[in-house]
C-alpha cells in the first residue's frame, strides 16, 4: 500500500493535476490509501489522514467512509485527535447520518471536561450539527455552562444555545433567565453571544419579547458605552468601537421597539446620538449608520428622528461607494410609501442612478423612480424614463414599460402627450409590453377624437419604418382601418402630413399580412383593417376584394373565417357593408375590464342571443355613432328587411352571426345596451348580465318632474350582497335618489330590490341617464355601467 | 443569518467552504458553481451585493482570492462586508500573508478560525493557541 503523504503534498498533487480526470485519479488513490489506514486500529497518523479526507470532502468528493473514524477520534483522549475528529464531525456528519447519534455521549462527556478547549470543541460541534434529539438531551448542560465563570466558555455556550433554540423552539424557555443575566457581562464576546441569543428568543415567541422589553434600558446603556468610549485596541475596527456588537444591539432594539411606544421612546435619544456621532467616512461607520436608520424607520420614532434617518439615506445616495448607494436605495424603497415627501427631495439623485453601470443599482433606481412619479414631475420624469428604456438591460424592459404605462395613465398632462409616450414606448420596447396594452391604447385613441388625424399619421409612419414590434403594428393597422380616410385626405394640423395614396396604404397592410414576422393576431388586425378600408376609399375596392378572397383559403382558421365572412359581406350583403363597417363607437373604459381579450366576438355571440331576441321585437332606428352595442346597429339596419316581430327573431340571429364577426371587430363592447321600448309594459330591462337583471319604469308626475323606479333581481345560484346603484344625468336635470329597499339580492330571485329616483327636467332636454351597478357576488366585486337613452312612457 | 462562506480563486475552484445550514453534498457543488459564477462575472464597477434566489451574496475580492458569504435577506449587508474584511485581516495577522495558495496550506486551521469567527462574529480573543 502506498505510503501516506502529508496533507501539503496531497494538495500540491491535486493542484498540479491538469484535467478533471487526472484530479479524480489522484483523489481516488489517496482515498484508497486513507481507507486502508483507517482499517488499521492503531495509527499515529490518524489525524493527518482525516485532515486529508476533509480536504477531499471539501472539493466535493464522497467521504462518508470517514464518519466512523471521526467518531472514534472524538472518543480518543489525545487533544490533537479530538480536535480533528470534531472538525470532521462538523463537516461530514449532519443530522441525517446515523453516526451522529453516536457522538452524543462523547459530547456530553466532553462538556464536563476540565480543559476549557475541549469543552469549547464540544460546544462548537453541537452548535454546528446538533440534531433535535441531541439538543434536547444536552440543553440542561448548556444552560449550566451559560452560568459558568469562564467567559470563553460562556461565549461558546451562548452560541450553542442559539442553535438549540433554532432547532427546538420549545427549549427557548429554558434559556431566558440565563440570557437575561448575561447582559451584565463586560466581555464583548459574551455580550455579543447574549444579544444574538435574546434576538433569537424574541423573534420566536411574542411572550418572550414582552419579557425582554424590560431590558431596553440596559441595552441602551451598553450602546451608549460603546459609542462614547474612547479608543480600545481590543475592539476597534477603523475607528468604531466593536461595530459588530453595535449592529447587533441596534437590531435587537429594533425588534423590541417595534409597535411599542414606551420602548421606542426610551431609544430615541440613543438613536439620535448614534446617528450624529458615528464617523461616516469609513464603511464600518456607514454600516452602523445603516442599521440605525433601519431601526429608526421601523419603530415608532418621532418625526424629527425620521427626518434625520432619511437625510442619512440621502447622504448615502451621494456617496461614491456603489455599495452604499445600493443599500440607500433599497431602504428608500421601503419607506417611499410612508414618507413620500422626504424621499421626493432626493429624486434628482435617484434619477441619476438610472444611468449607473451596475444592474442592481439600475433596478433599484427604476423601482424608486416609478414610485416617485407624481403629477407635478411627470414630464421630466418621463423624459428620463424613456431615455432609460432605450438603453436599459433586457431583463428590466418589461418592468420599465409597464411602469411607464401606469404612470402615464395616472398623470398624463394631455392626451397628445399620453399617446406620444405610448407610441414612443411601443417603438423602443414593443416586444416587451403586456398584451392588454393594445386594447388600452386603442380605447385611448378612440376617446381622443380630435387627435385621430395626428395619431393615424404617426402610426402610419411608424408602420413604414418597422413592422417587427407586434403591439405597435396591431395598433397601427387598427387605426389605419378606422381612420384611413383621414390619412388619405393628406392634411393634418398637428403634424406634417405625408401624401399617401390608396395604393400606398394597401401596400403597407399587405406587407404586414404577408410578413413572416407577423403573428396570427396581427394578421387578423391587418385583414380587418383592409376590409374596413373598402368603405373609406373609392378606387381600389377590387384590390381589397381580391386580397380578402385570397385569405379565404388560408390555413389559419381564424383568418379563413374572417376572409370568408368578409367575402360574404361583399357578395350577398353588399348593401349592408357601409353600415357594418362604419366608425367604431367610443368605447367605455369600464367595459374593457370585462373583455376576454381583443378578438373575442364568439363569447359575445353566446351571451347576446338573448338580448338580440329582445331587440328584434322592437327595432327603433338607431343613428350611428351613438354609444350602443354594435348589435343594435345591426338591429337597426335590419329594420327595412323585416317588421319587428318574433318571427324575425330566428332569422335575424342568423344574420347577426355573420355581420357580428365582421363588424364587431376587436373589442367586446358595453355589457349594457339600449332599452328597447316594449309597447305593452312600461318597464324596460336596462341591464341583464350574469343573471342580474335591472328594469326601469317611469312615471310622469308633473310638467317637468319624473319618477323612475329601478328594480333589480338575481337569478343566479348565489346570493349577491352590497348591491348599489348610482345614477348620472345631463347637467340641467336634477336628480334625487331615494334609499333602496334593500342592499342584497338572494339567489334564484328570492326578493327584488327597488330604488326610486326622482328627476326634475325643467329645460325639457333630451333625457339620458347613466346608471352604474356594483355588487359583490361569490366574493368578487362586479361593476358595470349602462346608459339609458330613451325612457318608456315618455 | 449567515448561510455559507466560500473562498474561491480566480478560476472558480473552491479553496474553503463552510456551510452553516445543512446542504446536501450534491447540491453544494451546484450552489457553489452558481454563486461563484455570479460573483466572478461582475466587473469592478459593480456592487458587492448580489441578490440570488431568496438570499443575498456579499463578496469581496482580494487579489486572486474571492470571499463569498451567503446571507439571509434580513442581514445588514454592510456589516457582513466589514466582517469579511475582519476575517481576512485576522488571517493576515496570524499567517502573515494571505494568498490563495497559502489558504490551502492552512486549510485545517482555517476551518477552526472560521468556526470561531463566523459563529460569534467577534474578533477579540479568538487567538487562543491553536
Amino acid at each position: 500500500m502506498s505510503p501516506s503523504v502529508p496533507l501539503q503534498e496531497m494538495i500540491r498533487a491535486i493542484r498540479s493535476a491538469r484535467t478533471q480526470c487526472e484530479e479524480r485519479g489522484v483523489i481516488q488513490r489517496e482515498c484508497a490509501a486513507i481507507r486502508a489506514q483507517f482499517r488499521q486500529t492503531d495509527n499515529g497518523g490518524r489525524s493527518h489522514n482525516l485532515a486529508k479526507l476533509l480536504y477531499v470532502h471539501m472539493l466535493g468528493y464522497p467521504a462518508h467512509f470517514g464518519q466512523m473514524e471521526c467518531v472514534r477520534m472524538i472518543a480518543s483522549p489525545r487533544y490533537s485527535e479530538k480536535r480533528v475528529g470534531y472538525l470532521g464531525a462538523m463537516m461530514l456528519l449532519d443530522e441525517k447520518q446515523d453516526a451522529s447519534l453516536l457522538i452524543t455521549n462523547s459530547i456530553k462527556n466532553d462538556l464536563s471536561h476540565s480543559n476549557q478547549y475541549v469543552q469549547s470543541l464540544a460546544l462548537c460541534t453541537l452548535a454546528c450539527m446538533g440534531s433535535a434529539e441531541m439538543c434536547r438531551d444536552l440543553a440542561p448542560e448548556i444552560d449550566r455552562l451559560l452560568r459558568s465563570s469562564n467567559s470563553y466558555i460562556k461565549k461558546k455556550a451562548a452560541l450553542c444555545a442559539v442553535h438549540i433554540v433554532r432547532k427546538v423552539h420549545d427549549l427557548g424557555e429554558l434559556f431566558v433567565p440565563s440570557a437575561r443575566s448575561l447582559l451584565s457581562e463586560k466581555n464583548h464576546g459574551v455580550l455579543h453571544g447574549a444579544v444574538v441569543l435574546i434576538t433569537e428568543l424574541c423573534e420566536r415567541s411574542p411572550e418572550t419579547l414582552e419579557r425582554f422589553r424590560k431590558t431596553v434600558p440596559d441595552l441602551v446603556q451598553i450602546m451608549k458605552g460603546l459609542v462614547i468610549s474612547g479608543y480600545s485596541p481590543d475592539h476597534d475596527v477603523a475607528g468604531v468601537s466593536d461595530p459588530f456588537l453595535q449592529v447587533r444591539i441596534l437590531r435587537l432594539l429594533r425588534i423590541l421597539g417595534r409597535n411599542n411606544e414606551a420602548a421606542s421612546d426610551a431609544m430615541n435619544d440613543l438613536l439620535a446620538q448614534v446617528a450624529t456621532n458615528t464617523d461616516s467616512t469609513k464603511t464600518v461607520g456607514n454600516a452602523v449608520l445603516y442599521e440605525t436608520v433601519l431601526t429608526v424607520l421601523d419603530i415608532k420614532s418621532e418625526s424629527g428622528l425620521r427626518v434625520l434617518a432619511v437625510n442619512i439615506l440621502g447622504r448615502f445616495l451621494l456617496n461614491n461607494d456603489r455599495n452604499i448607494r445600493y443599500i440607500a436605495m433599497t431602504s428608500l424603497q421601503k419607506i417611499v410609501s410612508t414618507d413620500h415627501n422626504a424621499v421626493q427631495r432626493h429624486r434628482g439623485t435617484i434619477v441619476d442612478c438610472l444611468k449607473d453601470q451596475d444592474a442592481s443599482v439600475k433596478r433599484r433606481a427604476l423601482e424608486l423612480s416609478l414610485a416617485l412619479v407624481s403629477a407635478s414631475n411627470i414630464r421630466s420624469m418621463m423624459k428620463e424614463l424613456l431615455i432609460f428604456l432605450s438603453s436599459c438591460p433586457p431583463e428590466l424592459r418589461a418592468q420599465a414599460a409597464s411602469g411607464i404605462f401606469n404612470a402615464a395613465e395616472r398623470y398624463a398632462p394631455s392626451k397628445r402627450w399620453h399617446i406620444d409616450t405610448i407610441l414612443h414606448v411601443l417603438t423602443t420596447a414593443g416586444g416587451d409590453v403586456r398584451d392588454e396594452t393594445v386594447p388600452n391604447l386603442i380605447q385611448l385613441i378612440t376617446n381622443t377624437s380630435e387627435l385621430h388625424c395626428y395619431t393615424v399619421h404617426k402610426l402610419y409612419r411608424a408602420l413604414l419604418t418597422d413592422i417587427s414590434q407586434q403591439p405597435l403594428v396591431q395598433v397601427a393597422c387598427w387605426c389605419i382601418g378606422e381612420y384611413g380616410d383621414l390619412l388619405l385626405k393628406g392634411e393634418c394640423q398637428e403634424t406634417e402630413a405625408v401624401q399617401v395614396t390608396e395604393d400606398d396604404v394597401l401596400d403597407a397592410l399587405e406587407i404586414v399580412l404577408q410578413s413572416h414576422m407577423s403573428t396570427p393576431t396581427t394578421r387578423g388586425f391587418a385583414l380587418t383593417a383592409t376590409m374596413k378600408l373598402s368603405t373609406r376609399i373609392t378606387d381600389n375596392v377590387d384590390r381589397i376584394r381580391s386580397i380578402v378572397s385570397i385569405y379565404g383559403s388560408c390555413i389559419d382558421v381564424e383568418l379563413q373565417q374572417r376572409a370568408v365572412e368578409y367575402n360574404a359581406l361583399f357578395k350577398k350583403y353588399d348593401h349592408m357593408r357601409a353600415a357594418v363597417l362604419e366608425r367604431m363607437p367610443v368605447i367605455q373604459k369600464n367595459s374593457l375590464g370585462q373583455t376576454n381579450g381583443e378578438l373575442s366576438e364568439e363569447p359575445m355571440k353566446e351571451s347576446q342571443p338573448g338580448k338580440v331576441k329582445q331587440e328584434e321585437t322592437a327595432l327603433p332606428p338607431q343613428p350611428a355613432g351613438q354609444v350602443v352595442d354594435l348589435l343594435d346597429l345591426l338591429g337597426g339596419s335590419q329594420e327595412p328587411l323585416q317588421p319587428g316581430s318574433s318571427v324575425g327573431g330566428s332569422a335575424s340571429t342568423q344574420l347577426t352571426a355573420a355581420p357580428t364577426s365582421a363588424g364587431g371587430d376587436l373589442l367586446d363592447l358595453l355589457g349594457g345596451f339600449e332599452p328597447t321600448p316594449l309597447a305593452p309594459a312600461p318597464t324596460v330591462t336596462v341591464y341583464e348580465k350574469n343573471g342580474v337583471t335591472l328594469t326601469l319604469s317611469c312615471e310622469q308626475q308633473s310638467e317637468s318632474g319624473l319618477t323612475v323606479t329601478l328594480t333589480a333581481s338575481n337569478s343566479t345560484d348565489s346570493d349577491i350582497s352590497g348591491f348599489t346603484l348610482q345614477a348620472a344625468v345631463p347637467k340641467s336635470v336634477q336628480l334625487q335618489m331615494r334609499a333602496p329597499s334593500r342592499d342584497s339580492l338572494p339567489a334564484h330571485g328570492g326578493a327584488k330590490l327597488t330604488q326610486l329616483v326622482v328627476l326634475n327636467n325643467p329645460n325639457k332636454v333630451n333625457l339620458k341617464m347613466r346608471i352604474r351597478v356594483s355588487y359583490t357576488c361569490q366574493g368578487s366585486v362586479v361593476q358595470d355601467m349602462v346608459q339609458v337613452d330613451s325612457f318608456p312612457g315618455l | 443569518m449567515i448561510k455559507f462562506v466560500l473562498m474561491v480563486n480566480q478560476q472558480g475552484q473552491t479553496r474553503l467552504s463552510k456551510y452553516y445550514e445543512p446542504v446536501e453534498l450534491s447540491k453544494r457543488a451546484a450552489l457553489e458553481a452558481v454563486a461563484v459564477r455570479c460573483c466572478l462575472s461582475r466587473g469592478k464597477h459593480q456592487c458587492s451585493f448580489v441578490e440570488y434566489k431568496d438570499f443575498k451574496l456579499v463578496y469581496r475580492q482580494y487579489a486572486a482570492l474571492y470571499v463569498v458569504v451567503g446571507v439571509s435577506d434580513s442581514e445588514n449587508e454592510l456589516s457582513i462586508y466589514e466582517l469579511i474584511q475582519n476575517f481576512v485581516e485576522v488571517l493576515d495577522k496570524y499567517f502573515s500573508r494571505v494568498v490563495s495558495s497559502s489558504v490551502l496550506k492552512i486549510f485545517r486551521w482555517l476551518q477552526d478560525i472560521s468556526n470561531c469567527l463566523f459563529l460569534s462574529v467577534r474578533r477579540v480573543n479568538w487567538m487562543y493557541p491553536l
